[in-house]
């Protein structure tokens, strides 16, 4: 019975038996607590999956248009890289990082901050296919950042999930069985000693029991004895006392 | 009379230039390079055209800023032998046509130097007919006081400068105000050079020249739209030649959406049809589309007056013509190519054919 699985190594006393079984109490909320978590994180995990699916189908359509919108400038202006270049002064697109609590995992999400210049780039010519190259590109950017922080969130969820399953199946499989099996073992180790108890006060009292039988017949005999001794002094009539030696009484 | 001894001194570089216009890919030239589907293809099929194996020795993969760069590179031989064998004032037109791209060049040191780059790297990247001899003592200046002397006294486009710009405002002003003054100086004088030529040349370049004019007149007012641009100095960058100079400029000037620019290009009949499609196609009244429907008729005419520079014999428009209209076509190959690479098959059609 006690050999059915592994069990912690501790005496088979009752308050071990009180202490396992507050154990496993906690262990099972534990493991529903977890469970919870987990399936909380995986509906999570589920709607990010298809976020990123979406977000990257719709960067791929956004980074073609914003190379093409590329191409119409360069038909209209021709090369004006290096004057973009020298022209920027300031960041005009920014990302903050923030964050974000789902069921206790933090997830890092990424926001944008577009700040409006005016660069007169292109002024003579093709300056609106210039805005708008410039709208999406930003737009391919913000995309990007957008996939971005859904792809940190990916990652992260996916190791927290990892571990939290770790969790529930090792409290689910090892930890329980365990306690389970201790509890057994004691509740079993308990009854044997109950029983062995039982059979020695048995022993005993049967012990107890032939004792005072031979005693009682013991007593029998001796009364039986003095009646005849008294018989027969009766009989001799005050026949010497000294003239026969007792025999010793022993008890 | 004009006809008469314009053949001894610019007969054979007309005879050359109208052989170059020949070579201009044509229609059906077009339709089978909208065919390919790699850039391999496009570059067999530009080997059967007047481009012969001039993409011969690159490596593939193409990509399309080589081929761009290829072809200008063979307008550039065309026009630098063109050049060598001109006579005045032939060579002084032809350096007329190459100040439009020294123009370019030069500003783009000058936003290298004030941002204290290595200048050096930069003078490959500037246009190939902008570049002249003295163009590399240009970086050797380090500040920008230094670089206002030096552009005044080894480019040819010292007057312009001189005569728009002090060394401060170089410093102070958005470099695309600097530009396009510079460039608003450059096209009246070409203008007025043009004038001293004479009929019938100077008949042909105010054509082109006054719409060159009015395009940059009406871009800069669109483009000025909701930045930093004052009406004042949005008025002072519109040049005071073409159509639509005075009175149209002035109204340029005070406009504030694209309604009114529209109502100024009313008064000018081959300007109005520009506005006439956007608006009846858009009725919405997005105005960035507009704008770059209006850029697509400003090619389409371009083209056009330059096609008619043709029509007239014994004059010079046709060098400057043909300067433009191998732009123009270097700008279709540029966007066929970049429809083929980025498959984008749709857009493939909103090229100007020139023939």
């Amino acid at each position: 019975m006690s050999g059915t699985g592994p069990r912690e190594n501790i005496f088979a006393t009752r308050m071990a038996l009180t202490n396992t079984k507050l154990r496993l109490k906690g262990a099972q909320t534990g493991h529903s607590l977890l469970a919870k978590k987990r399936d909380a994180l995986t509906t999570r995990f589920r709607a990010i999956l298809k976020k990123v699916d979406e977000a990257k189908r719709k960067m791929g359509r956004v980074m073609q248009l914003a190379s093409f919108s590329m191409a119409e400038v360069t038909y209209a202006t021709g090369d004006i890289s290096y004057l973009v270049q020298e022209q920027a002064k300031s960041a005009t697109f920014r990302v903050k990082a923030k964050q974000e609590n789902v069921s206790g995992v933090v997830l890092p999400a990424f926001e944008v901050d577009r700040v409006p210049d005016f660069n007169l780039t292109g002024l003579g010519r093709g300056g609106q296919q210039v805005i708008k190259a410039r709208e999406v590109y930003a737009k391919a950017i913000e995309t990007l950042v957008e996939l971005a922080s859904l792809q940190t969130a990916f990652t992260i969820l996916d190791e927290v999930i990892r571990a939290t399953n770790r969790r529930v199946n090792a409290i689910e499989h090892v930890i329980i069985p365990r306690l389970e099996n201790t509890i057994k073992y004691v509740l079993s180790e308990l009854d044997e000693m109950d029983r062995e108890e039982f059979f020695r006060l048995k022993k005993v009292q049967g012990k107890k029991k032939r004792d005072l039988a031979a005693r009682e017949s013991a007593r029998a005999a001796e009364e039986a004895d003095n009646v005849a001794l008294e018989a027969t002094i009766d009989d001799e009539g005050g026949g010497d006392l000294l003239s026969s030696k007792d025999e010793d009484v022993i008890f | 009379m004009e006809g008469l001894f314009f053949n001894v001194d610019s007969g054979f570089l007309e005879g050359i230039v109208r052989g170059y216009k020949a070579g201009i890919l044509t229609q059906s030239q077009y339709a089978s390079l909208g065919q390919c589907e790699t850039l391999e293809d496009f570059r067999t099929q530009l080997s059967a055209s007047d481009y012969g194996n001039f993409l011969a020795n690159e490596p593939s993969p193409l990509s399309t800023s080589t081929i761009a760069d290829k072809a200008t590179k063979v307008l550039v031989d065309q026009f630098n032998y063109l050049r060598s064998n001109s006579v005045q004032p032939l060579s002084k037109f032809f350096d007329y046509i190459t100040y439009a791209y020294m123009i370019d060049n030069v500003i783009l040191l000058i936003t290298g130097t004030l941002h204290e780059r290595d200048t050096h790297e930069l003078l490959q990247r500037c246009h190939p007919l902008g570049v002249f001899d003295t163009m590399p003592a240009l970086c050797v200046a380090t500040n920008v006081e230094e670089l206002y002397q030096s552009v005044l006294v080894e480019t040819a486009l010292a007057p312009y400068f001189r005569d728009c710009l002090s060394a401060s405002d170089l410093d102070d002003l958005n470099i695309e105000i600097v530009r396009n003054t510079v460039y608003k100086a450059y096209l009246e004088d070409f203008y007025h050079f043009c004038t001293s030529l004479g009929s019938p040349t100077s008949d042909v370049m105010h054509r082109i020249l006054s719409f060159e004019a009015d395009r940059r007149t009406i871009n800069i007012t669109i483009n000025s739209f909701g930045t930093e641009l004052t009406k004042e100095q949005r008025a002072k960058l519109f040049p005071t030649i073409g159509r639509l100079f005075p009175e149209g400029n002035n109204q340029l000037a005070k406009s504030d959406d694209i309604d009114q620019v529209r109502q100024v290009c009313e008064n000018i009949s081959e300007y109005r049809s520009f506005f006439d499609n956007t608006s009846s196609q858009l009725g919405g009244g997005n105005e960035s589309s507009a704008a770059s429907e209006l850029e697509d008729h400003f090619f389409t005419t371009e083209v056009h007056l330059n096609k008619q520079a043709f029509m007239q014999q014994f004059q010079y428009g046709v060098f400057y013509s043909y300067m433009k209209l191998k732009e123009q076509e270097i700008r279709n190959l540029t966007w066929i190519a970049e429809c083929i690479a980025q498959d984008a098959r749709d857009r493939m059609q909103d090229f100007i054919p020139i023939f």
